[in-house]
C-alpha cells in the first residue's frame, strides 16, 4: 500500500517552499486552516492577508497586489471561489493578472459536509475563462510541484485540491511533473483512461482489474485541464483507439468535456465519460460518495469495456 | 502641480466639453456620471496625483481606480488634458481597436491601471494596490472613485471592512454622491440612509463636501492627503450631468447621448464655439 496524503497539504507545503521569493503573498478567507495556507501565515504573517469571510474582496485584493508586482496565492473552498466568479472573470482573467486561486475540498469526495460543499462545477466554469490555467492534481507530490511552478506562469490559475487523503503516486518522480503535460502512469494498447484528481488512483485500480481480464489499459494523469495536452490525447487515440475520462466533477464541461472538445476537432476515438451525472451530491463518506456517484474503479472499468466495444 | 481655483475650473470645463463630444460622437455612453465626477478627478490629477504622463507605468506612481468604470469619458478627458493620451485619441471612444474602450481598460489605454466594468470591484483592487505599496515601503497611494449607486454592491463593504481592519491609510476614496443610478434616483431604487455614518461605523475617516465647488474640492483633497493612519473617504455631493442644463439631475442622461440640437445647446452652455 502506498503512502497516503492530502493534496491540500501539498499546496500548503508548496507555499512554504515558495516563501523565499519575497513577492509571494498569501490571501485567506477564514479557511487557511483547511486549505493549508496557515503554515505560510504562521511563518510569514506580514505577507499574509486575512480577508475575513469575503471571497469577492479577496480575489480583487489579489488583483491589485498582482498589478503591483506581487504573486498572490488566494485560497478557500472550491465552492466559495465560485461566489467570486465574476471577480475572477473581470478583475483577474480579463486583465491577465497572475492571481493564483486554489479551491480546496472540491468534488463529492469532500464527503459528509454534503452537497452544498461538494463543488462539481468549478473546473468547468474556470475553464471557460481566457488566460486562466486550470489544474486538478492527483496527489501530494504533484500538487506540491505544480504549485511551485505557478509563479513562472505569469498568468492566473485555478487549482482544485481535495480534502481527504489519496495515495502518493509521484515520490521520486518530481521531474516528470510539468504544468500542461499529462503523465502516463501505465501503458496499455486496448483503452486509455484519462483521469484527474482523486480518480487517478481509482483509474489505476480499474486498470489492475482490467489487466486480470486480459485488457491492457493506459492510465494518464491529466492534472492540467487547460491548456489541455492535446498532443498526448492524439497519441492515445492512435495507440488505444478508445478513451475513458474519469473525474470527480460534473460530466458537463470538465475533463471529459475538454477531451470531447479535442476529439471532435482532431482524430476521433469513442469516449466514455465517468463523472457526476448532472446531479447534486449528499452527505456520505468519500468512498460511499464515489460509489453513489458511480465514479469509482468499478465504474471506470465498466466504462473501459463500453469504450472498447465501440471501437470501429 | 500648483493651479489656481480658476485654472482648475477651466481645466474641468474643457473636460466637460470633451465628455459631451465623446458621447455625442459615439451616440452612446454615460455623460451624467462623467459630468458629476469631473471637477473631482480634474483637481485630483491636476494637483495631487504623483504620476508621469510620459512614463505611465512608472513604478511609484499613485494609482487612480475608476471603479464606476462606465463614467469613462470623464477619465479619458482628464488623461488627455494631462497628456497620457492625445485629444485625437478621444475620438476612439467606443470605436473598434480604440484606446478609449467603453469602460476604462488597462490593456488599451495608457494611464489606466484598473480595468473596470462591473460595479463594486474597484475598492478591493485599490486595497490590493495600497497593501502592495505598504509591503514595498513605497509612499504611493491608491485613490478610488466610487459611485453612490455602486455602494449597493455588497462586495464594496467587504473591501471597506478589510481596509479598516488592515489600517490601510494609503487607500483614499472619493464617493460621487450624485443621487442617480441607471434606472432612477437612488432614493427610489435602494435607499441608503446615512452614508457617512455607514463608513464611519466601518472604521473610516469621513468628510463631506460640495463636489462642484472647487474651493471645497481642494479642501477635501487636503483631507485625503492628511489621513494616513486609516482609510479615508471624501463624500462629494454632486449633480449628475452637472454643467449641461437638460442633463443635470436627470436620470434619462445616465446612459444616453444628446441629439444634434441638444449637442449644440450643450456646447453653447459650456462656452465652446463649434465651427
Amino acid at each position: 500500500m502506498s503512502d497516503m496524503a492530502a493534496t491540500r497539504d501539498g499546496y500548503g507545503q508548496a507555499l512554504l517552499e515558495l516563501a523565499d521569493n519575497p513577492k509571494v503573498v498569501v490571501l485567506e478567507a477564514d479557511l487557511g486552516k483547511s486549505t493549508k495556507s496557515l503554515h505560510f501565515k504562521n511563518k510569514y504573517p506580514a505577507r499574509t492577508f486575512s480577508c475575513g469571510i469575503g471571497e469577492q474582496n479577496m480575489l480583487l485584493t489579489g488583483a491589485g497586489l498582482a498589478a503591483s508586482g506581487f504573486i498572490p496565492f488566494a485560497s478557500t473552498f472550491a465552492i466559495f471561489t465560485e461566489r467570486a466568479f465574476e471577480q475572477m472573470r473581470n478583475g483577474v482573467a480579463r486583465p491577465n493578472l497572475a492571481v493564483h486561486l486554489c479551491g480546496s475540498h472540491g468534488g463529492t469526495h469532500t464527503g459528509t459536509d454534503g452537497s452544498s460543499a461538494q463543488s462539481i462545477e468549478d473546473l468547468a466554469i474556470y475553464r471557460t475563462l481566457p488566460n486562466v490555467v486550470v489544474m486538478h492534481p492527483s496527489d501530494y507530490v504533484s500538487t506540491l510541484e505544480l504549485t511551485k511552478q505557478l509563479p513562472a506562469l505569469n498568468k492566473p490559475s485555478y487549482m482544485r485540491t481535495a480534502r481527504n487523503k489519496t495515495p502518493v503516486l509521484y515520490k521520486g518522480r518530481e521531474s516528470e511533473i510539468k504544468i500542461g503535460k499529462g503523465i502516463t502512469l501505465r501503458q496499455g494498447t486496448d483503452v486509455a483512461i484519462i483521469a484527474c484528481g482523486v480518480l487517478v488512483s481509482e483509474s489505476l485500480k480499474a486498470a489492475e482489474q482490467l489487466a486480470q481480464n486480459g485488457v491492457n489499459a493506459t492510465v494518464v494523469d491529466m492534472h492540467t485541464l487547460k491548456p489541455l495536452d492535446g498532443e498526448l490525447i492524439d497519441q492515445l487515440v492512435s495507440q488505444c483507439g478508445a478513451i475513458v475520462s474519469a473525474e470527480d466533477h460534473s460530466v458537463i464541461g470538465g475533463l471529459g468535456g475538454a477531451i470531447a472538445e479535442h476529439l471532435v476537432s482532431n482524430n476521433y476515438a469513442p469516449l466514455e465519460m465517468v463523472g457526476v451525472a448532472d446531479r447534486f451530491g449528499e452527505s456520505g463518506q468519500s468512498d460511499e460518495m464515489l460509489e453513489v456517484m458511480q465514479i469509482n474503479a468499478k465504474y471506470i472499468e465498466q466504462a473501459a469495456h463500453r469504450a472498447i466495444a465501440r471501437k470501429s | 502641480m500648483s493651479m489656481s481655483i480658476s485654472e482648475l475650473e477651466e481645466f474641468a470645463r474643457k473636460c466637460r466639453v470633451e465628455i459631451v463630444k465623446m458621447v455625442y460622437r459615439a451616440q452612446a455612453g454615460h455623460p451624467g456620471g462623467s459630468l458629476s465626477e469631473i471637477d473631482l478627478i480634474s483637481a485630483l490629477y491636476a494637483t495631487r496625483m504623483r504620476v508621469r504622463p510620459d512614463e505611465p507605468k512608472w513604478e511609484d506612481r499613485d494609482r487612480f481606480i475608476l471603479s464606476k468604470g462606465h463614467a469613462s469619458p470623464g477619465m479619458y478627458a482628464v488623461l488627455a488634458e494631462m497628456g497620457f493620451i492625445s485629444h485625437e485619441d478621444l475620438h476612439s471612444y467606443r470605436v473598434l481597436g480604440g484606446k478609449c474602450q467603453g469602460h476604462v481598460d488597462s490593456k488599451w489605454c495608457p494611464g489606466v491601471d484598473f480595468s473596470a466594468g462591473s460595479l463594486g470591484m474597484g475598492l478591493s483592487f485599490g486595497l490590493g494596490c495600497a497593501l502592495a505599496a505598504r509591503l514595498e515601503g513605497s509612499e504611493r497611494r491608491a485613490f478610488v472613485m466610487l459611485g453612490d449607486g455602486e455602494i449597493q454592491e455588497g462586495s464594496v463593504w467587504e473591501a471597506a471592512m478589510a481596509a479598516a481592519h488592515h489600517e490601510v491609510g494609503n487607500l483614499k476614496v472619493i464617493l460621487d454622491r450624485n443621487r442617480i443610478q441607471n434606472d432612477d434616483f437612488c432614493e427610489a431604487q435602494m435607499r441608503m440612509f446615512d452614508i457617512p455614518a455607514k463608513w464611519r461605523a466601518f472604521g473610516w475617516e469621513v468628510k463631506e463636501i460640495d463636489g462642484h465647488n472647487m474651493q471645497e474640492v481642494m479642501q477635501g483633497l487636503d483631507f485625503l492627503d492628511s489621513t494616513n493612519d486609516k482609510p479615508s473617504i471624501l463624500i462629494a455631493h454632486t449633480i449628475k450631468g452637472a454643467g449641461v442644463s437638460f442633463m443635470a439631475d436627470n436620470p434619462a442622461f445616465h446612459g444616453a447621448a444628446p441629439n444634434d440640437e441638444q449637442f449644440a445647446q450643450a456646447m453653447a452652455e459650456l462656452g465652446e464655439v463649434i465651427a
